[in-house]
């Protein structure tokens, strides 16, 4: 084996079991920042060892196993102090077995820890890509724009309100699941539309890694919890956005609006994926949640072959859907903006601009006013939404669009 | 595993009739499930003395060490396994009261 197969079976052990790895040991010493530092050290020991020793052939279980040597010795050295000898004794393994054919992976435990709602919303999502998706603190500061400082502050700080407050390491109880759940897919779809939608003006305007880490954490916990429709429904919408990536954005960085796609580029593989999704939660005849209703809209926008084969009024119905169970502005407008290729763009401006006292600071709701004006005619109010859009974009793509739609207003 | 869950208010001693039964029911239910510690409800601000004994004389000062509008009206000491069971009990202890109130673990 070359040494650069090597270096990819590190890769890929890293991406596949860093998650693995670190939940095994924070299930058996009770201690994120053991298991954390133990998963790094096992990992170090691979990258020196695997190149003269060659590949194990099970690497995870090889890095299992280093990384529980390495917490041992770790303990021990620290053991003479006995404060921590307790530490390696905190393994609350009191929870009642769980019910047969019930989720017993400890990433799950470990997600559900990452994600508990006594944590503030930055922390999860730092923790989240931290000890699950082994992203290193420097690479999530990068991602969120925060300095590296202040970032190995927030993860030290939620790691120890976990540990001194005990947010329990377990998957949580079947009444509490759901709401659970919504939770830790809300920062799922937070580190998605981070990478779908980079916010920062040194950033790319798309960030794969970070869609990427998303859609493969949302895998996990899809294979976890195969019966939940939400999370099929945000891996569906996910991967049908994801599919979308390349076309988004022209080779001047230009952000490229949906009805102007080439649609020859988009991933037909991912498209395939999330359309199956769609269609096994529709097969289930239950009521769909926000994200199943997002992936269907989604569905529908990537059946058509060319923008004018959209079906409208389905799209319309979803959002009706939508609204009903999440009547928030931004939803509201988005329906809005499907109203205007069903019923014109008159019938939606008056829709939209009833949103204006909560949406002023938002600036889609600025893009959406700014293109019914243009459509409108009304060349000077268009103008000025565009500029107020601009203003308060932050993505460079949508930035460089934006600005060339303003210019060619007569 | 002991949590202090404090009672936050802007007034004190302002529970009506209906929030001390409630209260009332509540801690009797924590004690029948073993989580009860102790709990008391405090004076105003305006009956604390600030003592401060660092000099070489004990200087005493009428009033609270910080002025805000919502202070500590009130709290529970709860005996609970984790957070999860301990911001279940606070929960249920903040509709007991009507009241928005705080976890903290004890160190």
């Amino acid at each position: 084996m070359n040494a650069v197969d090597v270096r990819e079976a590190i890769t890929r052990a890293h991406h596949e079991e860093w998650g693995r790895v670190v939940a095994a040991l924070t299930r058996r010493f009770g201690d994120l920042d053991i298991a954390e530092e133990a998963a790094a050290e096992a990992f170090a020991t691979a990258v020196e060892r695997w190149p003269a020793d060659g590949v194990p052939p099970n690497p995870g279980a090889w890095l299992t196993t280093t990384a529980n040597r390495k917490a041992i010795d770790r303990i021990r050295r620290e053991n003479k102090r006995e404060d921590k000898h307790r530490e390696a004794q905190m393994v609350y393994d009191d929870d009642p077995p769980e019910p047969p054919g019930a989720i017993d992976d400890e990433r799950l435990r470990l997600i559900f820890t990452c994600c508990h709602p006594a944590l503030a919303v930055e922390s999860r999502v730092a923790l989240t890509l931290r000890m699950l998706g082994g992203l290193t603190v420097p690479e999530i500061a990068r991602a969120f724009l925060v300095q590296e400082t202040a970032m190995g502050q927030r993860i030290t700080r939620a790691k120890a309100k976990i540990k001194v407050a005990r947010i329990p390491y377990r998957v949580p109880s079947t009444e509490d699941l759901p709401g659970r759940v919504t939770g830790v897919l809300a920062v799922l779809f937070l580190i998605f539309n981070e990478g779908y939608l980079a916010t920062g003006p040194d950033t790319d305007p798309v960030r794969h890694d970070l869609t990427a880490e998303a859609i493969r954490l949302t895998r996990l916990i899809r294979a976890l919890l195969p019966q939940d429709g939400e999370v099929a429904g945000l891996l569906a919408l996910m991967l049908l956005t994801e599919a979308r990536r390349t076309a988004r954005v022209s080779a001047s960085g230009e952000l490229v609006p949906l009805n102007e796609q080439d649609r020859g580029a988009w991933d037909a593989a991912l498209i395939a994926e999330g359309h199956r999704l769609v269609r096994e939660r529709l097969a289930t005849g239950m009521a769909p949640g926000r994200y199943q209703i997002l992936a269907a809209i989604n569905a529908v926008h990537t059946s058509a072959r060319d923008v004018r084969d959209t079906d409208w009024s389905q799209i319309v119905a979803l959002y009706d859907q939508l609204v009903r169970l999440d009547g928030s502005p931004i939803i509201v407008l988005n329906r809005a903006v499907a109203v205007a290729e069903m019923d014109g763009p008159d019938v939606a401006l008056a829709a939209v601009d009833r949103l204006a006292d909560t949406l002023a600071g938002y600036h889609a709701y600025h893009v959406a006013r700014a293109d019914l004006l243009r459509r409108l005619g009304r060349g000077a109010e268009s103008r000025a939404a565009y500029d107020k859009a601009i203003e308060l974009a932050g993505n460079t793509a949508e930035t460089a669009y934006l600005t060339r739609r303003r210019d060619q207003l007569g | 595993m002991q949590y202090f869950v404090s009672v936050i208010d802007d007034k004190s001693n302002s529970a009506t009739p209906e929030e001390m039964a409630a209260i009332d029911a509540f801690n009797d239910r924590i004690q029948a499930e073993g989580h009860w510690v102790f709990a008391g409800g405090l004076g105003a601000p305006s009956t604390a003395t600030v003592i401060d004994n660092r000099g070489g004389e004990a200087l005493f000062t009428d009033g609270p060490f910080v002025e805000t509008k919502e202070f500590l009206a009130g709290f529970w000491v709860m005996e609970a396994p984790d957070l999860d069971v301990a911001l279940k009990l606070a929960a249920e202890g903040s509709k007991a009261c009507n009241r928005r109130v705080e976890v903290r673990p004890f160190l």
